[in-house]
């Protein structure tokens, strides 16, 4: 028995080729790299003046976030800093379109979100610098801690929705009871076991999750192409939620398909995978050479599309902010790199002992004596303690 | 002769490998363009080709999932793990499923795998990325582990692991792969994978230690000498299977026994190496057997993680305990 070839479709790699630059006919966007306003059947929304100023504001304190970031790295302040140099737009949107009573779990890159919850960001510095693994109270701001294994966070967002949907805190219509779960990961993530299993659950139990794949081309040296041969948006067909891509570097669109994949989430119609497209403009991490494995002809060409740059075209050009407005916002920028830079400085090192505390909520008589006999071992040095 | 660092003798034990037998492959995520974040297996894509020096998708379970297809039709796969802390999505095909197969086919099914893991802390890392996994595959019947601890074993160590029919966990100290160099002689007999080596002769005491705290034994042993205390050093190198011979030998000379590695003390290797030893030379034994190894405690934030680690003023202190008996 033969099978004709066409009869299974056309080669999907023909479809979607290697690289990929633009897209594709199904991106999402609001607002063009040079800066125009455009508009989309399904994903539109009109923005306040202040909404848009907020949104340039925040995009630009992030940016410096992550400069100073990795200037302490370099200046050996930091043991490491995961950069986010490009991914500013499809941080701030989502971040933005979350309410309070949201949760969100990050991967290791979410400074941006981080940011919009209200996590101080000398908090984010903690875990780079090697004083502790995450200093924020996760309930505080609905800011779950960092995830460093790959896609372990898109279980939890999906348990944690779970939750969310027993509380009945889900398609009540009451705006300030109704609540979301984003799960932040990368295209890299897409590969993981737990990332696909978490889409598994959150379609079987209709979990009002919403994955938020920041689709930024490279997992360290591995293109996308390493990990999919379908855009990845497609891919939550398969799995029997709906999925969009949406421009990363575009502020606007970037809320407002969050926003909507949020609604729905709280409104009771299940997860949505939403997958920014955007790129990587620094290297994975301040170890990594990206040099060995990619062309600089594409990180210029992705420069074009920086999203700090096509808001401020944007809002420049009709007069929503003028050099006033930048002005003080850089001095806003600097006031913030300069309490980052001394903050940093001053983050106290963990004392030895504190290796011993919050290993468990009721400590254990074992380690209870590892701990007194290391403190006597170190009465035996001076000063050690 | 050349003179290399331990990444530099696994770059080249790799390659050897390779070059002696096409059915090797090597995989895993960032090996091939990059030549991994730690540069183990730069250059091996470019010399051998794609469909040898696999960039894997970033799926751990995957990667050693696929090994165990490429296996079962017969290729050699090494993979690596790119670090200590990321080897649990894997854990279950590596137990449930690697460890397993030859058993469960009566022998038909052999498993030659090398898994690499580079391991251990002191570099200064997030969490995730300086941990000690050995025991947990130690204690998996069906798996064979080795730890090497330095340039020349790298080299050998590596070939010889890759030629077992069984699968072998590989564990790399991390911070000794740009360390330390070492004189190799490519045409010298190497020592067999699955023995363990007396390293320092000494009489006073003997310190087991393997992978990076072979370091510290040796900087202990210097440092005990200038004291006028001699300790024998034995590098386990196999974890599973234990060599135990030197161990008990030197015991049964030296009356004393410390054992050092990074990982959690609780059900560490030492707990296995002190039982052993107590069960075959109790009437040697001078002292109980000591054990100095990272707390009871996850690995901590970096900037405390020398007080984690076992270092040289930890292991004398056991050494003088030990002495003072
Ligand atoms: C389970 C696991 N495997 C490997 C790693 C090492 N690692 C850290 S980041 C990374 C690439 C991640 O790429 P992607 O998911 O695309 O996210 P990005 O960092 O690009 O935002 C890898 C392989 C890890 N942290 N966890």
């Amino acid at each position: 028995m033969s099978q004709s070839r066409e009869a299974f479709g056309p080669d999907l790699v023909e479809v979607f080729g290697p690289s990929q630059r633009d897209g594709g006919p199904d991106l999402v966007q609001l607002l063009t790299p040079e800066g125009e306003r455009t508009h989309h059947p399904e994903f539109d929304l009109d923005f306040s003046g202040d909404q848009l100023r907020g949104f340039y504001r925040d995009m630009v304190l992030t940016r410096r976030i992550d400069t100073e970031a990795t200037a302490l790295q370099r200046h050996g302040e930091l043991g490491i800093w995961a950069q986010l140099l490009g991914q500013e737009a499809a941080q701030i949107g989502a971040g933005r379109a979350l309410r309070p009573q949201d949760y969100v779990f990050p991967t290791y890159r979410e400074h941006g979100v981080a940011w919009c919850r209200g996590v101080d960001p000398l908090d984010l510095l903690g875990l780079f610098r090697g004083v502790d693994h995450g200093a924020w109270d996760p309930r505080e701001n609905n800011f779950g801690l960092y995830t460093i294994v790959i896609g372990a966070q898109a279980l939890h967002a999906t348990g944690y929705a779970m939750g969310i949907q027993r509380d009945g805190a889900v398609g009540t219509g009451d705006p300030d009871r109704d609540a979301a779960v984003v799960a932040h990961f990368g295209d890299g993530a897409s590969s993981q076991g737990d990332v696909n299993e978490a889409f598994i659950f959150a379609a079987s139990y209709n979990a009002p999750v919403v994955f938020f794949c920041q689709n930024n081309q490279w997992a360290i040296s591995e293109p996308i192409e390493r990990q999919s041969r379908i855009p990845l948006y497609q891919r939550a067909l398969g799995f029997g939620f709906p999925g969009v891509r949406v421009d990363g570097n575009d502020v606007l669109a970037t809320y407002a398909v969050t926003q909507a994949a949020l609604q729905r989430a709280r409104e009771g119609s299940g997860p949505t995978l939403v997958e920014a497209y955007t790129y990587r403009m620094g290297a994975h991490t301040t170890t990594d050479d990206p040099t060995r494995y990619r062309l600089s002809d594409d990180v210029e060409h992705w420069k074009l599309k920086d999203p700090i740059a096509r808001l401020e075209v944007y809002l420049r050009r009709n007069g929503l902010v003028d050099d006033d407005f930048v002005a003080d916002l850089k001095v806003e920028a600097d006031a913030l790199g300069h309490r980052l830079r001394e903050g940093c400085k001053a983050l106290a090192d963990p004392k030895a002992l504190d290796l011993f505390a919050h290993v468990y909520a009721e400590e254990t008589e074992e380690l209870r004596h590892q701990r007194e006999g290391y403190a006597a071992y170190l009465d035996t040095f001076e000063g050690a303690r | 002769m050349s003179r290399i660092t331990l990444a530099k003798g696994l770059n080249a034990g790799l390659r050897k490998a390779m070059e002696d037998d096409p059915k090797v492959l090597v995989m895993g995520e960032d090996v091939g363009k990059l030549g991994g974040v730690f540069r183990i297996t730069d250059g091996l894509q470019k010399d051998f080709g794609e469909d040898r020096v696999i960039d894997s998708p970033l799926a751990e379970s995957g990667i050693v999932g696929t090994a165990v297809g490429l296996a079962l039709r017969g290729y050699r796969p090494v993979v690596e793990i790119q670090f200590d802390g990321f080897v649990y999505p894997a854990y279950d095909q590596i137990v449930c499923q690697v460890a397993k197969m030859h058993y469960r086919s009566r022998g038909r099914s052999p498993m030659p795998m090398v898994i690499r893991i580079p391991f251990g802390g002191g570099i200064g890392a997030v969490e995730h990325h300086s941990e000690s996994p050995e025991a947990q595959f130690a204690h998996t019947p069906g798996l064979k582990v080795v730890a090497c601890s330095n340039p020349v074993d790298g080299y050998w160590m590596i070939q010889q692991a890759i030629a077992s029919d069984d699968p072998v966990v590989f564990l790399e100290p991390k911070r000794q792969y740009h360390a330390d160099k070492a004189d190799l002689d490519e045409t010298a007999t190497p020592e067999p994978l699955f023995t363990s080596r007396v390293v320092r002769r000494g009489t006073d005491a003997t310190v087991v230690a393997y992978g990076p705290t072979v370091k510290t034994a040796m900087a202990a042993a210097e440092a005990a000498a200038t004291d006028g205390t001699s300790l024998e050093v034995i590098d386990l190198r196999t974890l599973s299977p234990l060599d135990m011979g030197p161990v008990l030998e030197s015991v049964r000379r030296t009356g004393r026994l410390v054992v050092c590695h990074e990982a959690h003390v609780n059900l560490g290797m030492g707990a296995e190496v002190a039982a052993r030893v107590t069960e075959e030379c109790f009437y040697s034994l001078e002292a109980p057997v000591l054990r100095v190894g990272g707390f009871d405690t996850p690995y901590p934030a970096s900037r405390i993680e020398e007080d984690f680690l076992p270092d040289l003023d930890r292991l004398l202190d056991a050494v003088d305990r030990s002495l003072a008996f």
